[in-house]
């Protein structure tokens, strides 16, 4: 009896080395990927939690106090309408890890799906979808995104979709590499050989093993496309007033750069904070489930 | 080697096809009809009918795109709608605008970057090491814009030291010849417009720089930790020689090939993605150019300044996987 307990004690042993522990384990190390995760998780606070947090409603005008100065009452100073820009800003949080976040997810999902076609079946579909990424990707980024942005009329959701389309070959072809090396493993080799279905073996065979480039791709892909969206509310293609866009009130703010700088300071600070948040994270998972990939 | 490159630019065709489609079709389906752009909302139907009967838009869109093509093979890139002047004639100062501004912030960028990148290699875990690869992830994480209107504010709002926008003084306009600016000035021997000119470039060059020089730095930085392990390093410093030879010259060589490539995406990336910068800083460049070519539905400038930057792009690519065989004569290509 003593030694079946014994077995089960192994197995959960043997379970603590897996990858995601380990991978867990390393990541806890290094004290820069914590600090990243710990400026993700304060946005992610601010963006749930935004509007308990805020002291001012997020439009809430008072035109007897336009372009204050930072002070105990208005932490980030007040805009050109009397709004209170700390709350503003606060309430920008949701909306900026809103669409880092889903135009990622979109990248991802449609990326995967394109660059396990393309891995599994080779032939003439991998050429006709790896022509198509080489094709976006000797595009400009920000170009393209304002031409699609353009063609779809301005608005936060086209941003949204411009940034997920720009960002779906870097997915692709990640997905493509891993698939065409995970491909010929035995295990993969068998599964064939037991007359399993093509379809069955990419999702439950291929996928999950192509599954850690992606999470690392994919945090720091939300990082760039926080940055993204932010440029093209900037040039006014993303979010609309009076949405409190954290690139929309930095170019809503800079007739004021000599007046009242603060209008734009803490937008883009704030920017900058998230950013570096998802990229000091984004390090870290690489190095931690990804060994090879460390640069 | 020519065979290699012959294949190469053969492989180029179908990426260059496709790219031209891909651009033809998009800017088609942008709501608005240029013709009525360019009449106003008053026309009458009949007056837009004619204009866009003379303007080939009424042809089915195959016949525009092998229209178009045609004319593309031939070096002739279309007439802008708007101004009516030849596009391949119109869009070189703008491109010689964007590419002198992305040429200095590379320059900035690689001086820098590269050597930052060293520095932090041979003392690694030492505080210029933390500090300079903290600084780069910032530099990598700050957007470019915000950058730009902070540098604004700093340097010639509250410091004066510079200019805060424009590529000349409007008052001195420099005749060019060109339109490499830099090039120009020095040509016509006035070098005080030269010296007007370097001080205009230094706020967005380094809003530019800012990114491109990060990345190059990690990337130096985590080659060169990777070269100065090897045996032959280890060799060098074992007969003796000043490290600093060792560094620059025996380590440095093997470490730079993988930075190139980086430098080489980077200026490829600053051609097409220096708008922001250049609105920011009213830099009469390409992303400029080709982003007011959108407001006005302006079909040949949008179709040919982002082929004409795609182009660059893949060339600059082409040229830096050549380089390699220079730089390591251990790259064979076949």
């Amino acid at each position: 009896m003593a030694e079946v307990i014994d077995l089960k004690k192994d197995a959960v042993q043997n379970r603590a080395a897996g990858p995601w522990r380990e991978g867990w384990r390393s990541f806890k190390k290094s004290k820069i990927s914590l600090i990243g995760a710990g400026i993700v998780l304060f946005f992610i606070v601010l963006a749930v939690y935004g509007p308990n947090i805020a002291p001012q409603g997020v439009n809430e005008q008072d035109f007897t106090k336009r372009l204050l100065a930072p002070s105990g009452q208005h932490w980030f100073g007040t805009d050109d309408f009397g709004r209170d820009i700390f709350s503003r800003v606060v309430h920008g949080a949701r909306i900026s890890l809103w669409v880092g976040l889903f135009s990622v997810i979109l990248s991802a999902i449609v990326g995967s799906v394109l660059g396990i076609v393309a891995g599994y079946y080779g032939k003439w579909i991998d050429t006709i979808i790896s022509r198509l990424f080489d094709i976006m990707l000797a595009f400009p980024s920000i170009l393209l995104a304002i031409a699609v942005v353009a063609v779809l009329g301005p608005s936060l959701q086209n941003a949204l979709i411009a940034i997920a389309i720009i960002n779906v070959p870097n997915f692709g072809r990640l997905i493509r590499s891993k698939v065409l090396s995970v491909k010929e493993e035995e295990y993969i080799v068998a599964a064939k050989a037991i007359g399993m279905r093509d379809i069955r073996i990419l999702f439950s065979h291929i996928l999950p093993n192509s599954m850690t480039p992606i999470i690392v791709q994919g945090t720091l892909a939300i990082a760039t496309a926080i940055i993204e969206a932010a440029a093209l509310g900037f040039l006014g293609l993303g979010a609309q007033a009076p949405a409190p866009e954290w690139g929309k009130m930095l170019a809503d703010a800079r007739i004021y750069l000599l007046k009242a700088p603060w209008t734009m300071i803490f937008p883009g600070l704030a920017i900058m904070l998230t950013v570096l948040g998802f990229n000091l994270m984004g390090d870290g998972l690489r190095d931690a489930l990804d060994p090879k990939m460390k640069s | 080697m020519l065979h290699y490159m012959g294949r190469r630019l053969l492989q180029l065709i179908p990426v260059l096809l496709g790219m031209s489609f891909i651009v033809f079709m998009l800017i088609r389906a942008i709501p608005g009809n240029p013709a009525q752009v360019i009449l106003g909302q008053q026309a009458t139907k009949e007056a837009v009918e004619a204009l866009n009967a003379s303007l080939g838009l009424d042809q089915p869109w195959f016949t525009q795109y092998f229209r178009y093509l045609g004319g593309v093979l031939q070096g002739d890139l279309g007439v802008s709608l708007r101004t009516k002047l030849p596009v391949s004639e119109e869009i070189f100062p703008y491109l010689a605008a964007t590419a002198e501004l992305a040429l200095f912030a590379m320059i900035i960028a690689v001086i820098i970057g590269v050597n930052a990148g060293i520095i932090s290699a041979w003392f690694q875990n030492s505080w210029f090491d933390y500090t300079a690869m903290v600084i780069a992830l910032i530099g990598v994480s700050v957007p470019v814009f915000w950058l730009g209107l902070m540098e604004q504010w700093a340097f010639s709002v509250k410091l004066d030291w510079f200019p805060s926008s424009g590529r000349e003084n409007v008052r001195d306009p420099i005749t060019p010849i060109t339109h490499f600016y830099l090039i120009d000035t020095l040509i016509q021997g006035r070098f005080d417009q030269f010296t007007e000119v370097l001080k205009r470039l230094v706020l967005p060059g380094m809003a530019l720089a800012t990114i491109p020089m990060a990345i190059i730095a990690r990337m130096t930085r985590s080659s060169m930790l990777e070269v100065m392990r090897s045996d032959y390093v280890r060799t060098a410093r074992a007969k003796g020689q000043k490290m600093f030879v060792v560094v620059y010259k025996h380590a440095l060589k093997n470490a730079i090939i993988p930075v190139l490539t980086i430098i080489g995406l980077q200026t490829g990336l600053l051609l097409g993605g220096a708008i922001l910068t250049e609105t920011i800083f009213s830099w009469p460049g390409i992303g400029r150019y080709i982003y007011e070519a959108i407001g006005f539905r302006d079909y040949p400038v949008i179709q040919s300044g982002i082929l004409v930057i795609a182009f660059i792009f893949i060339m600059i690519n082409l040229i830096v996987d050549l380089l390699y065989t220079v730089i390591d004569p251990r790259i064979k290509y076949k």
